[in-house]
C-alpha cells in the first residue's frame, strides 16, 4: 500500500536533468550535416519590395541556399492558417489575408520575414545574411490601432484594416439599464501591449530522410501535434504520417511558443531541398521582433449601479491590435476568451461587449499567458475598484453585494460557471493580507516620505479548453479535446503518453501523481512521456490551464480502461465473477474473501497469457483515451496587493501580495504554487515594467532586455498563497487548472493599488517609476 | 581567421581551432557539445550562459573563447559529484522547487554557486540583488531566492 500521491508536495522527476545540464532542448539538437539557417527581416514596417539581390551573399563562404517568397510561392508553400473563424456583426467571416513563410511582394512589419540563407555555420549565414540587399520602396504605417481604419490598407482585403466587428450580449436591454442607473463608472484605458519572453528563444530544427521520405522537425513548440496538422494539412500539403514534430525541453511558453512560425515551415521544406539538416534559433533580437506579441487592447469601459452598489449592467466597446497577420489563434482571443469572461464574479444581469480588431504594421498578436482573460478581469476589475471609490462603499463589500453565490450559474456572456465560492477567498485573502492593519501601515509610509495603496483583484477565468462542440460553434477549427495513452509493461510498471506538453509546468510528476494514486503504484514506476508525435498518439497541446483538467482527465480515463481489462484477467485467474473483483491501490481482490492478485501479477498474465480467457480477451494491457471536456473549468480567486511608492523617484514597490485560489483540487502544491508564483510576476510585470513600444513608423523602441524590462528578482515581493477548495463537478479529478491565474489577477490588484496610492482614477500601464513620478508632479498642488 | 584556444573545462584539458570572434559559450556548446550552458539573448542581460572562469562566475556569451585561454572553467556539467550526487546547490533548487522550464537554471545556479562562497548566510535581500543578472520568466524568483538561501546554508562558504 502506498500512502496518497494526489495532494502531495511531491518533488519534480525532471529537476535532475535540469539542474545537471543534461536537458535537451532544440538548440541542443545536433544532426550529421547540420546545417544554419539565418532570416533577413525586414527593416521597414511597411514597404513594397521592389528588388531581392542575394548574388554576393551566394558566393559568401560556407553559403549552401537562399531562398526567397517567390522560391515558396513556385513550391506551392501555403501561407500560415488562421485557427479560428470569427464571424462579424454583420453576419460575414473575419477577413483573412495570406501570411506567407517568407514575404511576397510586400512587408507588414518589422521584422518579418523576407530571405532566408543557409550555410555550414551559424556564424555563415549571419555574415552572409549581411550581404543580401533588399530594395524597398516605404509605405506609410500605423501602429496605433486606433488610427487602423482611416490610415493605408495593409492588406488588399481589408481596405478599413477592419479584420472583423464582433459583439456579445444584449445591447438594447444594456442601454436601457444604463438609462435608470444610479451610478455610472466609466474608464478609458489600454491594456499594454506585451511581449512573451520565454527565456529559451524559439527554434527550429528539420531533418529529412531520402531513403523513408520523412522529414522530422525538432522544435520548441507547446503542441507538436497541432504544429504537425497545421504544417501538413494547410501548408506543406504532406501527409502527417511523414512528419513527425518533436518538442523535446522547451523553455518557456507562455502562449508564445503554441502557434505555426513561419521560421519552421521554412527549415522544414528546406531541409528536403537541402537534404541535410536546416536548424533556426532565434536571437533574442528576434523573439522581440517576431513573435507573437500578447493583449494590446484599447477600451472604454461603462458599469451601472444602482444606489446600494448592485451591478445593473456592464458595456464594454474594445479596440484589439492583431497585428500585421492573423496568428494561429489570435482572431479568438479578443473574442471568445475575452467577452464571455465580463461576468467576473459576479451577477451583473446584462453585459454587452463590441470589439473592432484591425491590422497594424507590428507583429501579430496571439494569446499570452491568460489570453483575453487579464484583458476582461482588468476591464472588471478596475471598474469595481472605481466605483467603490466613487459612490464611497467598502472595496470588498461592494463585491460581496455582487457575488455569484448559487452554482450551475449562467452569465449573460454565454458561460456556465459550475462552481465555486468567492466569499471563502475573498474572506481569506483579507485575513491574510491583515486589511485591518492597512491604515497603520499607510501612516509608517508617509513617515518615511512613501504613499501605500491597497488594491483587489477578484478574478475568474475559464479554463479546461474546451468543449468541441461549443468551440466548433463559435469558429473553431480544432478539436479541444486531449489524448492519452496508459501502456502497462508485462513487469506491471507504466508509461503514459499524453497529447499535453510541459515546459515547464512538471507534467512528468504531476501526471504521475495521478497515475500512481489512482493505481496504487510507485512514483517509480510511472513513466509520463510527451512532446513527440512518433510516440503519443494524439495531443492538443498546453495552452488555456488545460492539461490536468483536460489531458489529466484523458490519462484517468484510460486508467479506468485499464482496470477494467485487468478486472476481467483477474477474474480469470482467480475463478470468480467480475462483478466480484474490486480494485484497491494496486491489488485486484474478490470481494469478501481474502484471494487476491497484485497488478503486476495481472499485468504479467496479460502479456504471458498461458493461464487466459483469450476466446474472450485480447492478451495486453494497453488502453487509449479521448476526453473531450463537458464545459470549462472556472478557477477563481481574490487577490490583495499593497504598493509603497517613493514620492521622490515615483518608484512603486510591492510591499506585499496575498493571493487565495480555488483551483479545485490540488495534485502537488508544491508545483501549483510555483505557477502561481510565475504568473503573478508576469502580471506584475505587465502592471509595473512591461510595455511594447514602437513608434510612429513601426519601429520596435523596446527590442531588448534593456528596454524591454520583464522583472528581476528585486522587483518582486516574496508571495502569501493560499487556496480554498471547490471541485471542478465535471471531471474525476475535479480540479480546474492553474497556470494562467497569478497573470491574470495581477495586473487589476496593482493598478488598484497604485491608484489608491495615489490617490487618482486611473493611470497607465506600465506604472513605472517615471509614469508615476509624472503623474505625482502634476498633481502635487491637488493632493499635498 | 582560426586561432588555437586551450583550457580546462571542468577539469579536463580541451583544445581546439575556432574563430577569433567565437564566443566562449559557443566553444563550450558547439566545439564541446556541452549544451548545459544556455543562450537566452545574447546581450549579457539573462545570465543563462553563466559559467565560473577562475573561480568566478561571468557570462559566457560576453567574452570571446581567446580570452579564456590557459583559465580554467566550470560549466554546470561539472558542479555535481562525478558518482551523479547532486551539489548541495542543485540539492536545494530541488527541495524548494526553484527551477520549472529549466532553461535560466544552469546560469542561476552557476551565479548562485559564486555568491555562496561569500554568503553563507545570506539574507532574501541579498540573494535577490545577487540575481540582479539572472533573468527567469517561470518562478517569479520566490523558489529561487529560497533555494539560494538553503543552498547557501548547506555549502557553508565553500564550494
Amino acid at each position: 500500500m502506498n500512502a496518497p500521491l494526489i495532494g502531495a508536495r511531491v518533488l519534480r522527476k525532471e529537476d535532475y536533468r535540469f539542474l545537471t545540464g543534461a536537458g535537451q532542448y532544440t538548440d541542443d539538437v545536433s544532426m550529421p550535416g547540420q546545417t544554419y539557417a539565418t532570416f533577413v527581416r525586414s527593416p521597414h514596417a511597411h514597404a513594397v519590395i521592389k528588388k531581392i539581390s542575394i548574388e554576393k551573399a551566394l558566393k559568401a563562404p560556407g553559403v549552401i541556399r537562399i531562398f526567397v517568397g517567390q522560391d515558396l510561392a513556385d513550391a506551392k508553400v501555403g501561407g500560415l492558417p488562421c485557427g479560428w473563424l470569427i464571424t462579424g456583426t454583420d453576419g460575414k467571416p473575419m477577413k483573412e489575408p495570406p501570411f506567407p513563410c517568407l514575404a511576397q511582394g510586400k512587408v507588414r512589419h518589422v521584422g518579418e520575414r523576407v530571405v532566408v540563407v543557409i550555410a555550414e555555420t551559424q556564424d555563415q549565414a549571419q555574415d552572409a545574411a549581411e550581404l543580401v540587399k533588399v530594395d524597398y520602396e516605404a509605405l506609410p504605417a500605423v501602429v496605433d490601432p486606433k488610427k487602423a481604419s482611416t490610415s493605408k490598407p495593409i492588406h488588399d482585403i481589408a481596405p478599413d484594416n477592419v479584420c472583423y466587428v464582433w459583439a456579445l450580449g444584449d445591447k438594447a436591454k444594456t442601454d436601457e439599464a444604463f438609462k435608470g442607473a444610479a451610478h455610472v463608472t466609466k474608464l478609458e484605458f489600454l491594456n499594454n501591449r506585451l511581449i512573451p519572453n520565454a527565456i529559451e528563444p524559439r527554434a527550429a530544427n528539420a531533418q529529412y530522410s531520402r531513403a523513408a521520405d520523412e522529414y522530422t522537425l525538432y522544435v520548441a513548440s507547446q503542441n507538436p501535434h497541432v504544429e504537425r496538422l497545421l504544417m501538413t494539412a494547410f501548408v506543406l500539403g504532406l501527409p502527417e504520417s511523414k512528419v513527425r514534430v518533436v518538442a523535446p525541453d522547451v523553455g518557456g511558453g507562455f502562449g508564445s511558443k503554441i502557434y505555426l512560425y513561419a521560421e519552421d515551415v521554412v527549415v522544414t521544406w528546406a531541409a528536403k531541398r537541402l537534404n541535410r539538416p536546416v536548424k533556426w534559433t532565434a536571437e533574442r533580437s528576434e523573439s522581440f521582433l517576431s513573435d507573437a506579441h500578447g493583449r494590446d487592447h484599447v477600451t472604454v469601459a461603462e458599469l451601472a449601479l444602482d444606489k446600494d452598489g448592485k451591478f445593473l449592467a456592464m458595456r464594454v466597446k474594445t479596440t484589439a491590435n492583431l497585428g500585421a497577420y492573423l496568428s494561429t489563434f489570435s482572431s479568438c482571443i479578443p473574442t471568445i476568451l475575452y467577452a464571455t469572461l465580463l461576468a467576473g464574479q459576479y451577477t451583473t444581469p446584462l453585459i454587452y461587449c463590441e470589439v473592432t480588431a484591425v491590422f497594424t504594421n507590428t507583429a501579430p498578436v496571439d494569446a499570452y499567458r491568460g489570453a483575453g482573460r487579464p484583458e476582461a478581469t482588468y476591464v472588471v476589475e478596475r471598474l469595481v475598484e472605481t466605483a467603490a471609490r466613487e459612490m464611497q462603499i467598502d472595496r470588498a463589500e461592494i463585491r460581496r453585494r455582487n457575488f455569484i453565490r448559487e452554482f450551475p450559474y449562467q452569465t449573460p456572456v454565454a458561460l456556465q460557471y459550475d462552481t465555486g465560492n468567492y466569499e471563502a477567498t475573498l474572506k481569506a485573502a483579507q485575513q491574510l493580507a491583515d486589511i485591518s492593519g492597512f491604515e497603520k501601515r499607510k501612516a509608517d509610509s508617509l513617515k518615511r516620505n512613501k504613499l501605500r495603496g491597497l488594491g483587489y483583484a477578484c478574478y475568474i477565468e475559464a479554463c479546461g479548453i474546451a468543449p468541441s462542440n461549443v468551440a466548433g460553434s463559435l469558429g473553431a477549427r480544432a478539436g479541444l479535446f486531449e489524448a492519452g495513452e496508459v501502456r502497462v509493461h508485462p513487469t506491471g510498471t507504466v508509461t503514459v503518453f499524453t497529447g499535453s506538453h510541459a515546459h515547464g509546468q512538471g507534467h512528468e510528476t504531476t501526471f504521475a501523481q495521478v497515475v500512481a494514486d489512482r493505481l496504487g503504484l510507485a512514483m517509480e514506476q510511472v513513466e509520463i512521456v510527451h512532446g513527440d508525435t512518433a510516440k503519443v498518439l494524439f495531443g492538443m497541446g498546453t495552452y488555456g490551464s488545460r492539461s490536468i483538467a483536460v489531458g489529466g482527465t484523458a490519462i484517468v480515463k484510460a486508467l479506468d480502461k485499464v482496470v477494467a481489462k485487468g478486472k476481467k484477467i483477474a477474474a480469470h485467474l482467480m475463478e470468480a465473477a467480475e462483478a466480484d473483483i474490486e480494485y484497491d491501490r494496486g491489488v485486484f481482490k474478490v470481494a469478501g474473501t481474502d484471494k487476491q492478485k497484485t497488478f503486476g501479477e495481472v499485468a504479467f498474465a496479460a502479456y504471458v497469457p498461458h493461464n487466459y480467457p483469450l476466446d474472450k480477451l485480447e492478451p495486453g494491457l494497453n488502453e487509449n483515451a479521448f476526453y473531450d471536456p463537458a464545459n470549462f473549468t472556472f478557477p477563481a480567486g481574490s487577490y490583495v496587493c499593497e504598493v509603497e511608492i517613493d514620492r521622490d523617484t515615483g518608484k512603486t514597490e510591492i510591499a506585499s501580495f496575498v493571493a487565495v485560489d480555488d483551483f479545485g483540487k490540488i495534485i502537488n502544491p508544491m508545483i501549483v504554487e510555483g505557477q502561481v508564483h510565475g504568473g503573478l510576476t508576469q502580471g506584475i510585470g505587465q502592471a509595473l515594467t512591461e510595455g511594447c513600444q514602437y513608434d510612429k513608423t513601426g519601429q520596435l523602441l523596446t527590442g531588448s532586455f534593456g528596454d524591454y524590462c520583464i522583472p528581476r528578482a528585486s522587483d518582486v515581493p516574496s508571495f502569501q498563497l493560499d487556496t480554498r477548495e471547490t471541485a471542478c463537478t465535471h471531471n474525476p479529478l475535479g480540479v480546474k487548472g492553474c497556470g494562467e491565474a497569478g497573470a491574470i489577477g495581477a495586473p487589476a490588484a496593482v493598478m488598484n493599488a497604485i491608484t489608491d496610492a495615489l490617490g487618482v482614477k486611473d493611470l497607465a500601464m506600465p506604472a513605472t517609476a517615471q509614469t508615476v513620478w509624472k503623474n505625482l508632479q502634476e498633481n502635487r498642488h491637488a493632493r499635498v | 581567421m582560426s586561432i588555437k584556444v586551450s583550457m580546462k573545462v571542468n577539469g579536463k584539458p580541451v583544445a581546439a581551432e575556432v574563430e577569433e570572434r567565437t564566443l566562449l559559450v559557443s566553444f563550450i556548446r558547439e566545439n564541446l557539445r556541452l549544451t548545459g550552458t544556455h543562450v537566452g539573448c545574447d546581450t549579457a542581460q539573462c545570465g543563462a550562459c553563466t559559467v565560473h572562469m577562475n573561480g568566478k562566475a561571468i557570462k559566457s556569451c560576453s567574452i570571446v573563447a581567446m580570452q579564456a585561454e590557459g583559465a580554467d572553467i566550470l560549466t554546470i556539467e561539472g558542479v555535481a559529484k562525478p558518482d551523479g550526487t547532486l551539489h548541495p546547490m542543485q540539492a536545494a533548487f530541488k527541495e524548494n522547487h526553484g527551477l520549472q522550464c529549466g532553461f535560466c537554471t544552469p546560469g542561476m545556479v552557476m551565479n548562485a554557486l559564486d555568491f555562496a562562497k561569500a554568503h553563507p548566510n545570506p539574507t532574501e535581500d541579498e540573494v535577490r540583488e545577487s540575481l540582479e543578472g539572472n533573468l527567469c520568466r517561470c518562478t517569479g524568483y520566490h523558489n529561487i531566492v529560497k533555494s539560494i538561501i538553503a543552498g547557501a546554508k548547506a555549502m557553508g562558504g565553500k564550494l
